[in-house]
């Protein structure tokens, strides 16, 4: 290295700068924060890498996302499995269920629009959504799938509305085709449902944020047993009894979904690339989830046919629906903003192909 | 549906009845000065807002960090000691010997250079060429304008397009701000502008001189590789000004075919750490419209080093979201079936 009479004047060194030392083995060389120098915590469960970045700078951007999707995300599938859940209460004659559900359907999936709505950069624009139909985009399908559930599920809970008011609403001659098609409209809003309920997994899967798209092949399952679950427990917390056994089965199945998915999804993603999952808020975020959809899981076998349990349990099985959503999103977030979870990875999957065999497709080349 | 990986010509793809040859950029960081003029072209003729306080960021000459949505060329800078650069050499080495595509004895007619070695066997001279204490790696970074490209693939208003020239652009009259096109792009290139109002301005320097206000904002921005230039033939504003011709613009396959000779003529100098960015068609983006000459792996400049398009998994993921829901029916049947 030169010296020069200004060496003096020169700012500090920046942390985790030139520090590549050309020793291959062992050592890991992380450079995870943006201002916290090259990280020295120890690494679990993960193999040896080199990890280089530019200054710690993030290598993707992740998406520009409040907490309003991470509900959404949420609401979605609260609604989609209370459609279901309505839809059977409809065909097997459990009024005050389907009633129930129906209403939750169409709240959650308004609340939920409106946190999407109000997370567009350009919410006066929220219609171009609906400009295309666009099979590569799982927000295009989405929207449509949310349009077409609203529908059905709105009609339902507008039926409903006006029984429980005692037919005032100002329908006039429309309640007849009210009557008519609020049947069919229920078991619309019940086919649109799970699809409600699985394509936030397609949509977070197909990214380049590391943790989402390391999880889409098990994402997907983790959703709908999740949806299925919150909607289920928020039947237990509004319904009697005597009409939410189904849907204190459709809980407990959730519950093992949910629990069995995670697992899954757990052990088959790349370690690195699922770490968010496991360490942080996200992490905590997580376990709680695990631990409060575990209680209510056994709270519902045990106590369910007590409205006072059931409601409590309803009421776990709901947050931690809601918690797994927020841990995903966060543990997605998080992973798009340090390149160790970017570059690790493909760094290691690349010399992992060439071993296979395949030799052709590295997108850098000697010539 | 489109083709969602593997080779393509992407205009034929997006059916473009008119289907120009494609456009892209070859940037040649070997000759890279770190000058800037590309990103203040840029800036210039896209008339994208400042962000930033214009100071140095402690990360060697860099002042603007990495692309975003008013920054569409970004020039970093990397500073190097004698280690990394002959380990950059090593890890240029042995992808020279992996033998991979497009590599084999280059059809060398420029004269090597006496005491030097062909490519692959430079390993006894290695000692003989000039190996630096110190070096810069300099590298104007930009929109790679994929084959399949991720940004474009999951947008959902249609407000990104794939023009007739092959490149992505975004409408900002069409985008609402959704984002979906800043997580899937592999690159971290596009991004939703903001005003700069909501960050809190604790830096030096902040705001200083008067600003116009910011346009577009809630909107995608990314490079447009002057769409409004190549319809009139012209060429992009970075290219126009690059003073080294580090900055190269033209047909597709010109450009790719340059970066290979280039490529060739540096290993026949013995340098065997330079390589190709994005010149492999085969690769998970199917190929890249910018391609650039690097000095060492991808990621010292802050690249992905094996970036796939999330869009081309995305049958198998319908076909895993199609199978639980189904589950989930099947969960609902059997909850209602047999009650007690």
């Amino acid at each position: 290295m030169t010296t020069s009479e200004y060496d003096s004047v020169r700012p500090p060194e920046p942390p985790g700068r030139g520090r590549l030392d050309g020793k291959r083995d062992g050592k890991h060389r992380r450079r995870a924060r943006t201002d916290g120098g090259d990280g020295s915590r120890e690494m679990q469960m993960v193999p040896d890498t080199e990890f280089t970045s530019y200054y710690g700078r993030p290598v993707v951007k992740p998406a520009p996302w409040g907490p309003g999707i991470a509900g959404y995300l949420f609401l979605g599938g609260l609604a989609g499995g209370s459609a279901v859940l309505a839809a059977g209460a409809q065909l097997t004659g459990r009024a005050v269920l389907r009633r129930n559900c129906r209403l939750a359907a169409l709240g959650a999936v308004s609340l939920g629009a409106g946190a999407l709505v109000q997370d567009l950069g350009r919410p006066e624009r929220f219609l171009n959504m609906l400009r295309v139909i666009k099979v590569t985009s799982p927000m295009s399908l989405g929207s449509w799938i949310l349009s077409a559930f609203s529908a059905g599920a709105g009609v339902a809970a507008v039926a409903e509305v006006d029984r429980v008011t005692g037919e005032r609403l100002p329908l006039g001659p429309l309640r007849g085709v009210l009557r008519a098609v609020e049947g069919p409209a229920g078991l619309e809003a019940a086919a649109f449902g799970p699809l409600l309920a699985v394509y936030t997994a397609v949509l977070l899967g197909d990214t380049s944020t590391p943790t989402w798209n390391h999880a889409h092949n098990e994402l997907p399952f983790v959703f709908v047993s999740s949806a299925s679950l919150a909607a289920a427990g928020l039947a237990m917390v509004t319904t009697p009894v005597a009409e939410t056994a189904p849907a204190r089965k459709l809980a407990v199945i959730g519950v093992i979904g949910d629990l069995v998915a995670t697992q899954v999804m757990h052990r088959r993603m790349d370690p690195v690339a699922a770490e968010p999952l496991h360490e942080g808020r996200s992490g905590a975020l997580l376990r709680l989830s695990e631990g409060l959809a575990v209680a209510g899981g056994i709270g519902t076998l045990l106590g369910g046919r007590r409205r006072g349990v059931a409601a409590a349990a309803g009421v776990a099985l709901m947050a931690a629906s809601a918690l797994t959503r927020f841990g995903i999103f966060e543990a997605g977030i998080r992973s798009a903003k340090d390149p160790r979870y970017t570059i690790e990875p493909q760094k290691r999957r690349l010399p992992a192909r060439r071993a296979a065999g395949v030799t052709d497709d590295s997108i850098t080349t000697a010539g | 549906m489109p083709q969602l990986a593997g080779p393509t010509d992407p205009a034929a793809d997006a059916r473009w009845p008119d289907v120009k040859p494609r456009k892209g950029f070859f940037t040649d960081t070997s000759i890279c000065i770190g000058c800037k003029a590309c990103e203040v072209a840029c800036k210039e003729w896209n008339h994208n807002p400042r962000d930033g306080d214009l100071e140095l960021l402690k990360s060697s000459y860099d002042n603007t960090g990495a692309l975003g949505a008013s920054t569409w060329r970004h020039v970093a800078f990397i500073e190097q000691g004698r280690e990394r650069i002959e380990q950059a050499r090593e890890t240029g080495r042995t992808l020279v010997d992996l033998g991979m595509p497009g590599v084999g004895a280059p059809p060398s007619t420029d004269p090597v250079p006496a005491g030097s070695a062909p490519a692959g066997s430079a390993s006894a001279e290695t000692a003989l060429l000039d190996t630096p204490e110190f070096r810069w790696l300099i590298s104007s970074d930009v929109c790679k304008h994929c084959t399949h490209a991720g940004c474009l693939d999951v947008c959902p208003t249609g407000a990104l397009f794939r023009t007739e020239f092959g490149t992505v652009v975004v409408q900002a009259d069409v985008c609402n701000g959704c984002g979906t096109c800043v997580a899937g792009c592999p690159f971290g290139v596009v991004e939703r502008r903001t005003d700069g109002t909501a960050a809190p301005k604790a830096k030096r320097g902040e705001r200083k001189g008067e600003q116009p206000d910011v346009p577009d904002v809630g909107v995608a921005h990314k490079c447009t590789l002057c769409y409004d230039r190549l319809i009139d033939d012209e060429t992009p504003a970075c290219a126009k000004t690059c003073p080294t011709t580090s900055i190269k613009f033209g047909d597709h396959a010109d450009m790719v075919a340059t970066a290979r000779e280039r490529v060739a003529e540096l290993h026949a100098q013995g340098r065997t750490e330079a390589r190709l960015y994005g010149a492999n068609e085969l690769d998970g983006v199917g190929g890249t419209g910018s391609v650039f000459l690097l000095l060492d792996e991808p990621e010292v400049y802050g690249l992905p080093p094996d970036p796939r398009v999330p869009t081309a998994d995305l049958p198998r993921m319908y076909k895993r979201a199609g199978l639980a829901a189904a589950g989930m029916v099947a969960a609902a049947l059997l909850s209602f079936i047999g009650g007690r």
